[in-house]
């Protein structure tokens, strides 16, 4: 009796492990016999998957539906957090669980190729319909690697009630905000950057450096980065490092002021000026500042050139599914209504020249931000740029509190950055 | 984690040796205990549980074989049969396997989450797995040579259809000159004389070859990508390919792999073999990107030791490391016993709300409190410098030695309440009768406390105290949220500050802030790690039976 009700307990076991088995694969055959019939190659599923972040999720949706219309293969859109997606990519992609598509800044770029997790592809004649700047934010090698749909960069915006003309030069800048500080007890600074106490802010000063003719890396003819050619430390920077600190002396620039502090501050009508990127721009118009946006002010003479950051559509290098990829991005994702769709969304000004003229003819503030935007330099991708912010921001953090000789300074951190490259 | 799960199954139906519960049990006292005929309904719930928990238990390792039977994953295959069988045999049997019930749960976690953890960061410690070499060789040949492929400059488009004849891709495209054209990886593009074209102009067929419809294509996509089309017999002429089955473009290989030599060679002729430390590099040192993992031996242990990048800057965060954490533990300690001695004196009043005030920071999350605190402490706009100290600009978090005092202050604020619950915890259950048995001696209260309250109070919480040791010795989240370890020394190159923990290095280092990542030489500082713990913890507990004695 023993016996038999213990097999009876193995027996129903056997038999709900074979029910849980059917159940859960039936679906499975009735989708998979049809293409496995028609191809001598193991199918693959029908299943594009990307990665992308929650802002741009509903965009891509309609898109994505339209694509399962038309191809019969669905899209599936996985939501991840966008400040470690990089990381995930690069670790998930040789183990094959990565996604066939991910949208990422282009300055991830570098990393990708050097850890072989993208794949190039051809954009063919769609390249002529997108701005330069962003198919060169994409290239890498010589390779294109990504579709870009959109173009970012800091301009600077002026509150016009404070000061109502447009500044020549950033010396000019200063000086009218510091009249504005005199003339108005309520305003309390000059100029507002958003910074750091702990490190500075390299991204939105580099405008005010590249007015000096100081660049992070050489660039060669076709916009691309030489990353054996380090030119931070160079005349031009310590003249800028020089600037740094008699702006940080005189209380231009204030290390304390963190990001959140600054557009707090001037969204209480606090500064007449502050350098930041269109993302900030919503909430300054709801908190009733009425802003204009002005070009960038050249500190140094020469023209002040802010890094661009590109978002892009990425194809992964172990995709299964890069003819659908492909063409999802090329056919659909490359189109004025994705394009506008994005931008909708993101508020970042499109990539492809078409969508961008119809959203800066209806945004006056888009056709600013990407007016400013053609001067810019994309970002480098290259992945020796991760090693230079720390010391980079942290030379001119030191100046910003006006601690040490400006050349001694700044020579430091390149060569500290040099020896990292190395 | 606890390692005391059990499922509703290890209520069984009968138990040997010890009487069967409920009214029947009467009758069974004194003699051999035998399985029990009748089912109750609670027995009855538990063995359908049991049995329903089981059979999806199979049902998932059957299917997950049939997945990797198709990989050809074998060897995790046998593990999968031998862990399935071993849990239905133990949970299916009665008697002599009963330990094994209770047991399997808590030892199959422990597998998955500590020991697999354990085993596979060592094994990371002896690779160079990190940017650069991330992947497996096949992946990176097959990766430099896509990347390789250039399409020839200004060269024209084919509008395309892949066409198949006797089970060989080829495609069917437009020349520019307006021909029609076939051909597949091994015959070059000839002209085809009867070609079908549909509306756009597009030659969609071609006698004696059959279009591939949408679908075919998307079932055959890696063929299709890998399908290369030589132009003419001259293969410097280039190849078509396409990418969307649709467009195809002439390109050339700057760049080719030679199975036979295993080596790549550029247009320049320059050679690249495999130089044995897991990537591609010529003569004279230039390297193909990307490499691939290969185990290194133990490299990244002797470069955390040698590097002078590396080895100046971890004896100092491992001294700090030290600090930090016995500081933490001592000054926590102390707070919390305080706190707790005065709160549990009988004539206290208002115990619960003081209590539910003390152990308020215990509620908050450690990485919020610590953002929260980089604010409180910003040298200019913050709470602590503007309001409690009228504008003066001290450097909390930019100063080192600051730095380390607001990170240990902070780490106190947050850590004091546990350190209260469980002395509250320790003092309400010492016996009362001590106590005054002291005082009729004539000892006291600092006598009383320092003699009988506190090492009878040792008893129960050293071990809490070197558990919160180790929490500390990791204690990541205070020091990444407050300062990022920094500020940055100034003597190396890595982004490696004053208040920077190990495990903070660590993940520096895996996560590349200062430079590439390198999980490689992370994990060989992870076990560093662990050793260290693990041989502070040892010393420790064999330290602490001392104190047991006392009772």
């Amino acid at each position: 009796m023993k016996v038999t009700r213990r097999t009876t307990a193995a027996a129903v076991v056997a038999l709900t492990a074979i029910t849980a088995l059917t159940a859960c694969s039936s679906s499975d055959d009735a989708a998979s016999s049809g293409s496995s019939e028609s191809a001598a190659a193991p199918a693959s599923d029908q299943t594009l998957t990307i990665w992308l972040d929650e802002q741009r999720a509903p965009a891509v949706e309609p898109i994505a539906e339209q694509f399962q219309a038309d191809t019969g293969i669905t899209v599936k859109s996985v939501v991840k957090d966008f400040s470690t997606v990089d990381q995930d990519f690069i670790s998930q992609v040789p183990t094959g669980k990565g996604p066939d598509i991910i949208v990422s800044p282009h300055d991830k770029l570098g990393a990708y190729v050097q850890n072989g997790v993208v794949s190039p592809i051809e954009l063919g004649d769609t390249a002529d319909q997108l701005a330069d700047v962003a198919v060169q934010a994409v290239t890498y090698d010589g390779d294109v690697y990504g579709l870009p749909y959109s173009i970012e960069n800091v301009a600077l915006l002026r509150n016009t009630a404070l000061v109502p003309d447009v500044a020549t030069d950033f010396d000019d800048v200063i000086a009218k905000g510091q009249a504005a500080v005199e003339a108005d007890a309520k305003v309390k600074y000059p100029f507002l950057l958003g910074l750091d106490p702990k490190q500075g802010d390299p991204y939105h000063m580099y405008p005010l450096q590249t007015s000096f003719g100081s660049s992070v890396f050489a660039q060669n003819e076709d916009g691309s980065y030489d990353a054996t050619r380090l030119t931070l430390g160079d005349e031009a920077g310590q003249k800028f490092a020089a600037a740094v600190k008699t702006w940080g002396e005189e209380g231009v620039l204030n290390a304390n002021i963190t990001g959140d502090i600054a557009l707090e501050a001037f969204e209480k009508g606090e500064s007449p000026y502050y350098l930041t990127g269109p993302w900030n721009v919503p909430a300054i118009k709801d908190a009733g500042i009425d802003y204009a946006i002005d070009p960038l002010p050249s500190a140094g003479g020469e023209p002040a050139q802010p890094f661009l950051g590109v978002n892009a559509f990425f194809i992964s290098s172990k995709s299964e599914n890069k003819v659908a990829a492909t063409k999802f991005l090329t056919d659909y994702l490359a189109t004025d209504a994705a394009q506008k769709a994005l931008f909708d969304v993101g508020g970042r000004p499109p990539a492809l020249t078409t969508a961008y003229d119809e959203v800066a003819a209806a945004d006056a503030d888009v056709k600013a931000f990407g007016d400013i935007g053609l001067d810019g330099v994309p970002m480098p991708a290259i992945p020796e740029m991760a090693a230079v912010w720390a010391d980079w921001g942290g030379a001119e953090l030191q100046l910003i509190k006006g601690e040490g000789d400006p050349a001694e300074v700044w020579t430091k951190a390149a060569d500290n950055v040099e020896s990292k490259i190395k | 984690m606890s390692q005391h799960e059990t499922t509703a199954t290890d209520v069984a139906p009968s138990r040997p040796g010890a009487p069967a519960p409920g009214p029947a049990s009467a009758s069974d006292r004194g003699r051999r205990p035998r399985p029990p005929r009748r089912i109750e309904s609670g027995t009855m719930v538990a063995l359908v549980t049991k049995i329903v928990l089981l059979g999806l238990l199979d049902a998932v390792a059957a299917f997950a074989i049939v997945v990797m039977v198709g990989l050809d994953m074998w060897l995790p295959i046998v593990a999968t049969v031998v862990a399935t069988g071993l849990i239905n045999w133990i949970y299916l049997g009665r008697g002599t396997r009963l330990p094994g019930k209770y047991l399997v749960p808590g030892v199959a976690f422990l597998l998955v989450f500590q020991v697999f953890v354990v085993l596979y960061s060592g094994y990371v410690a002896f690779t160079n797995y990190g940017d650069g070499h991330n992947g497996s060789k096949d992946d990176a040949i097959a990766a430099i040579s896509r990347a390789g492929l250039d399409r020839v400059p200004d060269s024209p488009s084919y509008p395309v259809s892949v066409v198949e004849k006797d089970g060989e891709l080829g495609l069917l495209g437009q020349a520019p000159d307006g021909d029609v054209v076939v051909g597949t990886s091994d015959e070059p593009l000839t002209v085809v004389d009867d070609p079908t074209l549909n509306s756009l102009g597009v030659p969609t067929g071609a006698p004696g070859w059959t279009t591939l419809s949408l679908s075919d294509v998307l079932g055959r996509q890696g063929e299709v990508v890998d399908l290369t089309v030589p132009l003419s017999e001259d293969p410097g002429d280039g190849f078509l390919r396409t990418d969307d089955a649709s467009t195809a473009y002439v390109y050339r290989s700057a760049i080719v792999y030679d199975e036979a030599t295993d080596t790549f060679t550029d247009g320049d002729g320059v050679v690249y073999t495999d130089d044995g430390e897991g990537e591609f590099a010529s003569a004279d040192g230039q390297v193909l990107r990307p490499g691939w993992k290969i185990t290194v031996g133990f490299e990244n242990f002797e470069r955390a030791f040698s590097d002078p990048q590396i080895s100046g800057p971890l004896l100092r965060v491992t001294v700090w490391t030290f600090a930090f954490a016995i500081l933490s533990v001592a000054t926590t300690f102390a707070l919390g016993l305080f706190l707790a001695t005065v709160l549990n004196h009988p004539r206290m009043r208002g115990v619960k709300v003081y209590r539910v005030l003390v152990i308020l920071p215990y509620a908050f999350p450690a990485f919020l409190s610590g953002l929260v605190w980089a604010g409180l402490m910003n040298p200019e706009f913050g709470f602590i410098n503007q309001v409690l100290l009228g504008g003066a600009e001290v450097p909390w978090l930019t100063d080192p030695w600051l730095a380390r005092f607001s990170v240990l202050f902070v780490n106190l604020w947050l850590g004091y309440p546990y350190m209260f619950l469980v002395c509250t915890g320790a003092l309400q259950s010492l016996p009362g009768e001590l106590e005054e048995a002291a005082r009729v001696d004539g000892a006291g209260p600092w006598t009383v406390f320092r003699s009988i309250k506190l090492p009878l109070l040792l008893v129960s919480t050293a071990p809490l105290l070197i558990a919160s040791f180790a929490f500390n010795f990791n204690n990541f989240n205070v020091i990444y949220m407050l300062t990022r370890g920094w500020p940055r020394f100034d003597d190396t190159t890595l982004d490696i500050g004053s208040t920077d923990l190990l495990i903070t290095m660590v993940y520096k280092i895996a996560f590349g802030s200062g430079g590439a990542r390198d999980f490689g030489l992370a994990s060989a500082l992870s076990i560093l790690i662990f050793l260290l713990v693990a041989a502070v913890s040892v010393v420790a507990f064999r330290r602490t039976k001392s104190l047991e004695e006392i009772n």
